[in-house]
């Protein structure tokens, strides 16, 4: 899961990394307290997981109760790219110095983390220049090379000493919170010498979930998505007003290009799973027919060893329990796929012989009715 | 060739499918069930240690659950596996990088997790993938993906290429088999006449090979395919590692690679027969 910068500083606190004081707050409310306990000025930081908040001007310097009035309601009422402002943070102001940049990552092809280090941080990772990097194995991180990257990017003394420390320390994070990626950008040098992480971002393994409870609280579900998960499905939701199921993810990716390439606007990426079943079907239509801005359903399923009538019993079900109104647009591949269609040749659902042509006509029948 | 898991409702029904397909299973493993028979014929051992020393045989399939992964993998390595083709989703990349790092040192191969598994047409089936999309040739198929490989494997085999082998990497961050490993076993077949590659977004696995394909100068014809052209940005699609985070794992990446290495890259599955057949003609 990605963590929030808030959340991503709660873990900072806990394994002893410097961040600057803050409160975070959901409502306008608790957010006067906070107000109160932290004393102007400070910054108002909305909390979205996606980066580039500050050009969007989700982060704005608040000195007095008229400001924080008018400011905080707003940054909590903004979307940047597409992401509601989750919660706001308020966070006392450092004087800063320099700033620096550094991470650990999972490094996919080399299968071992990874230590990204630059004396010019504050901008996003791609623009970040003059990148030091150390492969590390499974995230343990000595002294000595501590100490490298400290004096490659230019820290001696007692900046040295502070940087290993907070090394060291975002180390033990990254191995015991399985994170992906454990970033603090910038960290920054203050105006008296000492370092502290002013953001931070962190995303964890979710297949480790199981055996991180402390972590769920930050887990952030729809309803949906948490029964697509109990029934063994992954969906993502978007904006757009036609459903894409089918089986495996790379399959259903590929039917999402094609349909998007095609003119199409995906409402959902739901994938059932490497094998499909009548079952699961069912159950995808279920969580579908609860989306109320989906127009068409697109349907790409390989039943390599399932019989296609087995996922047409699945419709036939949902138009028999009025599960669905929706027009169906299906390929599938598999066993008996002529039965299949007579079994559901009185129905909404069409059935194609190639994924081609299914997306054509839903994206022809959603451009009709509007 | 072992089967640990063998009991379970997926494990056993694979089982079967990949004796009709003619693999030699000679043992399976499920604890607490030493002693029984599966299928009334093979032989069921507590411990893969127990199953390894009484059939010698020097791979297994798994499909324990991806809690118990870890200790499943660990024993097997141990016990003398040599090559492990790990079926299960959803396992913690940490307990993947763990056993990757074992295998290294067992001079073993890992394959998935999260892997269809490989299927040598007509000769060996180990892996959940169905044999009806797979025909014996001479084209080796490379895959993240499990569906898609079928799908594409079946549009070769329509178009008359044959595979000799296709293996699933698996669509997992990290990958016992890589993309640059699975190349390196199958590059130096004499008999083969092409590949396909299909990757999708997540990681750089695939700008790796190409840029190893272009240090090796290797001149037989390869097709790409990358899946989740498409997607929004640093949202998982569907399998773990099917994630972009900034430019790190785009498509634009991979294919701008590709392109380099002089791989034409495929907009649809149906596409890719055709691309490769022009790549073997203009040879």
């Amino acid at each position: 899961m990605r963590l929030l910068e808030y959340q991503a500083k709660e873990l900072f606190k806990e394994f002893g990394i410097r961040t600057p004081e803050s409160i975070s707050s959901t409502d306008i409310e608790k957010g006067r307290n906070d107000a109160k306990i932290l004393d102007y000025p400070f910054v108002i930081k909305a909390q979205v997981p996606v980066g580039g908040r500050g050009k969007a001007g989700g982060i704005q310097r608040c000195n007095n109760d008229d400001e924080f009035e008018i400011k905080y309601p707003q940054i909590l009422d903004m979307s940047i790219k597409g992401e509601k402002t989750r919660a706001i943070l308020l966070e006392k102001m450092a004087d800063i110095e320099k700033e620096l940049y550094l991470s650990l990552f999972l490094n996919r092809s080399k299968r071992c983390y990874t230590i990204i280090a630059s004396s010019d941080g504050g901008v996003e990772i791609e623009s970040v220049k003059n990148q030091t990097i150390r492969d590390i194995g499974l995230g343990d991180v000595d002294d000595e090379v501590a100490k490298e990257v400290a004096n490659e990017i230019g820290l001696n003394d007692k900046q040295e000493s502070e940087f290993v420390d907070m090394l060291k320390r975002l180390s033990k994070l990254t191995i015991e919170k399985e994170a992906e990626l454990a970033e603090i950008n910038p960290l920054a040098i203050l105006k008296d010498g000492t370092l502290i992480a002013l953001d931070g971002k962190i995303m964890t393994d979710d297949n480790s979930n199981f055996r991180h409870e402390e972590l769920l609280k930050y887990q952030e579900k729809s309803e949906l998505e948490e029964q697509a998960e109990k029934s063994g499905f992954s969906l993502v939701e978007l904006d757009g007003n036609i459903a894409v199921i089918g089986n495996g993810a790379g399959l259903v990716m590929s039917t999402f290009d094609m349909l998007a390439d095609n003119g199409g606007k995906p409402a959902a990426f739901l994938d059932v799973g490497g094998s499909a079943t009548t079952e699961s079907v069912y159950e995808a239509l279920t969580l579908i027919s609860k989306m109320k801005k989906v127009k068409g359903i697109l349907v790409n399923l390989y039943g390599g060893i399932v019989k296609t009538t087995t996922v047409a019993s699945a419709f036939i079900q949902a138009y028999n329990s009025n599960l669905i109104d929706l027009p169906v647009f299906a390929r599938m591949m598999g066993s008996e796929s002529d039965k299949a269609k007579e079994m559901l040749s009185n129905t909404k659902t069409k059935m194609f012989d190639s994924v081609e042509e299914a997306i054509n006509s839903v994206v022809l029948e959603v451009n009709k009715s509007g | 060739m072992i089967v640990q898991g063998i009991t379970g409702k997926y494990g056993s029904a694979h089982t079967k499918l990949m004796l009709e397909y003619g693999t030699n299973i000679v043992a399976g493993v499920t604890p607490g069930k030493g002693g029984q028979k599966f299928d009334d014929e093979i032989p069921i051992y507590d411990s893969i240690k127990d199953a390894v020393d009484n059939s010698g045989a020097q791979i297994s399939i798994m499909f324990v659950p991806a809690k118990f992964f870890l200790s499943a993998a660990k024993e097997a390595l141990d016990s003398g596996i040599k090559l492990l083709v790990a079926i299960p989703e959803h396992v913690p990349i940490r307990d993947a990088m763990e056993v990757i790092e074992l295998a290294k040192q067992k001079n073993a191969i890992v394959i998935g997790p999260n892997t269809p598994g490989v299927i040598i047409p007509n000769l060996i089936k180990v892996g959940i993938m169905p044999a009806s999309p797979f025909s014996l040739g001479k084209i080796a198929v490379l895959s993240k993906s499990g569906t898609l490989l079928y799908e594409i494997s079946n549009n070769l085999t329509s178009a008359g290429f044959g595979q000799s082998i296709t293996i699933g990497i698996g669509g997992d961050p990290v990958n016992g088999t890589r993309m640059i490993d699975a190349f390196d076993m199958v590059k130096d077949d004499p008999g083969l006449e092409g590949m396909v590659i299909v990757g999708e977004i997540g990681g750089d696995s695939e700008e790796i090979l190409a840029q190893h394909i272009i240090d090796i100068d290797f001149k037989k014809p390869i097709v790409g395919y990358i899946a989740g052209r498409r997607a929004p940005k640093e949202k998982r699609m569907g399998h773990a590692g099917a994630i972009v985070m900034g430019t790190y794992g785009s498509a634009e990446s991979k294919i701008a690679m590709f392109a380099k290495a002089n791989i034409p890259v495929a907009k649809r599955p149906g596409e890719i027969a055709i691309l490769l057949a022009g790549k073997m003609n203009s040879q």
